[in-house]
């Protein structure tokens, strides 16, 4: 960037430098920088785990970071907790909201620091609501004090957010992807909101995903790699292709495609399949040896899709086939019995018990496989057997009686998807395969899931990140907003054949 | 390429819940120690068999409520489904005039019954357990009265009745060791419950449940089904524990019950098991229960005013629930 851009613009408000930070198992920042200053939109862009929530959280003193300064107003800071950066004009709105659905807009903006009379025993609620409609004004929006947040849509909920960022007097913005859960006339309000703000000089952090926007409302974007800085972009002169040649770092990935063909054999056929409102009126095929990919942007019901044929979620209609036979999937346990497995993007939560150990872990869906007389744990056979996949999956752990917890995310992956196989289970659907895993051990990953398509389980990639699906999969089904919009033969599909995919129902309502 | 993957820690035999254990275990011959010195005569045989036959009932309360707790869950009706087992097996007995082991099985298999409704309510009606449980308590406590008429139930027509808890048959096989049969019976509860715990698949499923229910679920567990067992098996331990108290009180007390299902709870804490579930032990809860009637009877022995016990046993919990706090931030 050329010093005469730097002197065109506002006072620098906050400046992140040489930012470090690891977790157990994972380097989340090394070296990560941030700069915004007043009156500037700047959009934070990267794949997910790139890094940029895990800076956002150190900005907005959520994290302490091992290295590096912030510095506010020029000045050094540090923020050891989220009431320091409040006090010093950080402000952040998250992409899940965090209100009290039973309080009122008013009460949920000045939560914790109500205005008080006689003698502070009582909250002066006039003043309060006084106060947050000033802010609204401000805002220029029309949502009463004391209405009840419950009873507001999400996007108005989210207004009484930005209203609480904004009446601790922020300087600075944090916004986290705040589109997600907005259609197309609540977005243009909330961008007339920043243009209002940015010409009162605040200054603001935009998280997403969508270049439409980025393209719409930042003046620069900042991208971030594997925890790493790289590079700032002015966003009028920048065009997609340079933002995502730079998220996605094309040194880094073998982009090498797989692969061989799948077989002709149809491993699972779904037919105008509709669950709720996520899922609406899906084909696909699937055959044996094959990895199909499921692309699209988040919210596009990929997730719902796969839960629904898992069972874990329930189907308003439609009809499945596993192996050429109509089946009636009511519960996990029924998919399971059929030789399906669901792997999730929460391994954490909803893939393992993180509380038991490797063995268990992967013995868990066989445990009934494992006993004597159907009453007792045969635990020597279910040790050896983990041991067995532990070595075939080369899970990196001391010993099988490891809690899950201790390992590292490729490992829980590996944990995770040597359950299924010990279970038999030949339709394998990933969900977001490589979320937070490092960078090497994706590629482990990558192997893992060809060599098993090689044997001829049938794979489903569900994966946000584009690369990974190109490098993946045979065939490519791309969703939008619930409906399979879509699909591509995985040889000659490209990035932006995919996004065009993936958004066409978006662009089809401008 | 890097990677990033930290050497993974050594294995940690030592978990928290062990412990948690241990720690209860020391507390227990601290407890043991203290009396020993400054209690006159609280060391003698005979009052340590005492203190042994006084905690029988809340020991297998404590197991029974173990079982549910390690499932995530909590059961507050154990107190009173004792009464209500008691009750039954007086009707049998008496009322029906039935054999000894018809009554001794009635007693089991209605509280088998009476906890999978408990199961039904939690797994199927998504009734939260401390709401389900709390229902199931005034149920049990209803029912007791109303079968019983509100009046105990006396077991003059099978008198060997009376001699199930207190009788010491180990002396017709040691001639000279006094040990009261209930004493017997609330290892042996614990020692079945351990191995069902720790060895069978059910156990293996409840610590699975307790540690994340909705992983075990994508898993393929049928979670409904192992959860309904779970509370039928507390169920049957109630009777196990109904049996005890009218056996040693030679009647079933139909207002007996309430209050006791905390004593147990209290137990399971002191004894290390997590109250959100996925960790603990039975010989914890053995243990936890040790450590109430120790306090009772040492405090009693030094005559100090029996109700200070409820003070200490308070503190107590309060303190064992730290440690497992603290436990579980370093882990």
């Amino acid at each position: 960037m050329s010093i005469a851009a730097e002197s065109n613009k506002g006072s620098v408000l906050i400046e992140a430098q040489g930012i470090d930070k690891a977790f157990p198992g994972v380097k989340a920042l090394s070296q990560a920088q941030i700069k915004v200053h007043a009156g500037e939109v700047v959009a934070l862009m990267g794949e997910n785990g790139a890094g940029k929530s895990t800076l956002m959280k150190i900005l907005t003193g959520v994290y302490q970071p091992d290295a590096g300064t912030v510095s506010v107003g020029g000045k050094p800071v540090t923020l050891p907790d989220p009431r320091t950066a409040q006090a010093l004009g950080i402000g952040i709105i998250h992409q899940e909201l965090f209100l009290m659905n039973d309080l009122t807009a008013a009460q949920n903006i000045y939560i914790g620091r109500e205005p008080r009379k006689a003698f502070g025993m009582f909250v002066d609620e006039d003043r309060m609501n006084a106060d947050a409609a000033k802010i609204f004004a401000r805002m220029k929006v029309d949502i009463d004090p004391k209405v009840e947040v419950g009873k507001l849509t999400v996007a108005r909920q989210q207004l009484v957010e930005i209203a609480k960022a904004l009446s601790y007097n922020s300087k600075i913005l944090i916004m986290d992807e705040p589109t997600s859960a907005l259609n197309e006339a609540e977005v243009a309000h909330l961008f007339a909101i920043i243009d209002d703000l940015k010409a009162q000089g605040v200054g603001i952090v935009y998280i997403t995903h969508k270049m439409d926007e980025v393209k719409r409302i930042a003046d620069d974007i900042v991208i971030m790699r594997d925890g790493q800085y790289i590079d700032t972009l002015p966003a009028a002169t920048t065009t997609i292709g340079e933002v995502i040649s730079a998220m996605v770092g094309r040194d880094l990935i073998d982009t090498s495609r797989a692969h061989g063909q799948g077989s002709d054999e149809i491993a699972l056929k779904v037919t105008n399949l509709n669950a709720g409102r996520a899922v609406q009126n899906v084909n696909f095929t699937l055959n044996k040896g094959e990895i199909l990919g499921f692309a699209g942007l988040m919210g596009a019901g990929r997730t719902e899709v796969a839960r629904a044929i898992f069972g874990a979620d329930p189907v308003d209609s439609g009809r499945i086939e596993v192996h050429g036979k109509a089946v009636d999937i009511k519960s996990p346990r029924d998919a399971v019995q059929l030789g399906i497995a669901y792997l999730s993007e929460d391994r954490k939560h909803f893939g393992l018990v993180t509380g038991m150990s490797v063995r268990d872990n992967i013995t868990m869906p066989s445990w009934e496989r494992f006993t004597s007389n159907g009453v007792f744990m045969r635990d020597a056979d279910l040790g050896s057997i983990a041991k067995e996949y532990v070595e075939k999956l080369k899970v990196k752990t001391p010993t099988v009686d490891q809690e899950t917890r201790l390992l590292s995310g490729g490992n829980q992956q590996k944990v995770v998807i040597a359950k299924w196989l010990l279970r038999d289970c030949d339709i394998l659907i990933f969900d977001e395969p490589t979320r937070g895993i490092d960078i090497g051990a994706k590629a482990e990953i990558y192997k893992l899931l060809q060599g098993l398509a090689d044997e001829g389980k049938a794979i489903i990639v569900i994966s946000s990140e584009l690369p990974e699906v190109l490098k993946l999969s045979h065939r490519i089904v791309v969703m939008c907003e619930g409906r399979i919009t879509g699909e591509l033969e995985g040889k000659t599909a490209t990035q932006e054949a995919i996004m065009t995919l993936a958004t066409q129902r978006v662009e089809a309502a401008e | 390429m890097t990677d990033t993957t930290q050497e993974a820690p050594t294995n940690k035999v030592i978990t928290s819940s062990f412990l948690q254990k241990a720690v209860a275990f020391v507390v227990l011959i601290i407890l043991l120690a203290f009396f020993s010195i400054f209690a006159p005569n609280f060391a003698a045989w005979s009052n340590m068999v005492n203190i042994m036959q006084a905690t029988a009932v809340n020991g297998v309360l404590g197991v029974a409520v173990t079982f549910v707790i390690i499932s995530g869950g909590i059961d507050l009706s154990v107190g009173t489904m004792m009464t209500l087992t008691a009750v039954i097996s007086g009707l049998i007995l008496t009322n029906l005039g039935m054999p000894l082991p018809v009554g001794i099985a009635g007693a089991i298999a209605f509280g088998g019954f009476m906890g999978s409704l408990s199961g039904v309510a939690v797994a199927k009606l998504k009734i939260p357990p401390f709401i389900a449980t709390l229902g199931m308590m005034q149920i049990a406590r209803g029912l007791a009265l109303v079968f019983s008429g509100a009046k105990p139930i006396y077991f003059n027509s099978t008198p060997n009745y009376g001699l199930l808890s207190p009788e010491s048959s180990i002396s017709l096989l040691i001639p000279g060791l006094e040990m009261p049969n209930s004493v017997f019976i609330m290892f042996g509860v614990a020692i079945l419950a351990s191995i069902v715990l720790n060895r069978s698949i059910l156990g293996r499923y409840i610590f699975a449940l307790g540690s994340n229910e909705e992983a075990a679920r994508l898993s393929g567990v049928v979670v409904d089904k192992w959860k309904i067992i779970t509370y039928g098996i507390s169920g049957m331990i109630c009777g196990v524990a109904g049996l005890l108290v009218s056996s040693r009180l030679n009647s079933a007390q139909p207002a007996l019950g309430l209050g006791y299902e905390l004593d147990a709870i209290a137990a399971v804490v002191i004894g290390g098991t997590s109250l959100a579930g996925g960790r603990g032990t039975v010989m914890g809860t053995i243990i936890g229960a040790f450590i109430m009637s120790v306090l009772t009877n040492g405090l009693r022995v030094m005559g100090v005013q029996e109700e200070w016990k409820i003070v200490v046993t308070g503190l107590i919990i309060i303190v064992a629930v730290y440690i497992d706090i603290v436990l579980r931030k370093q882990s």
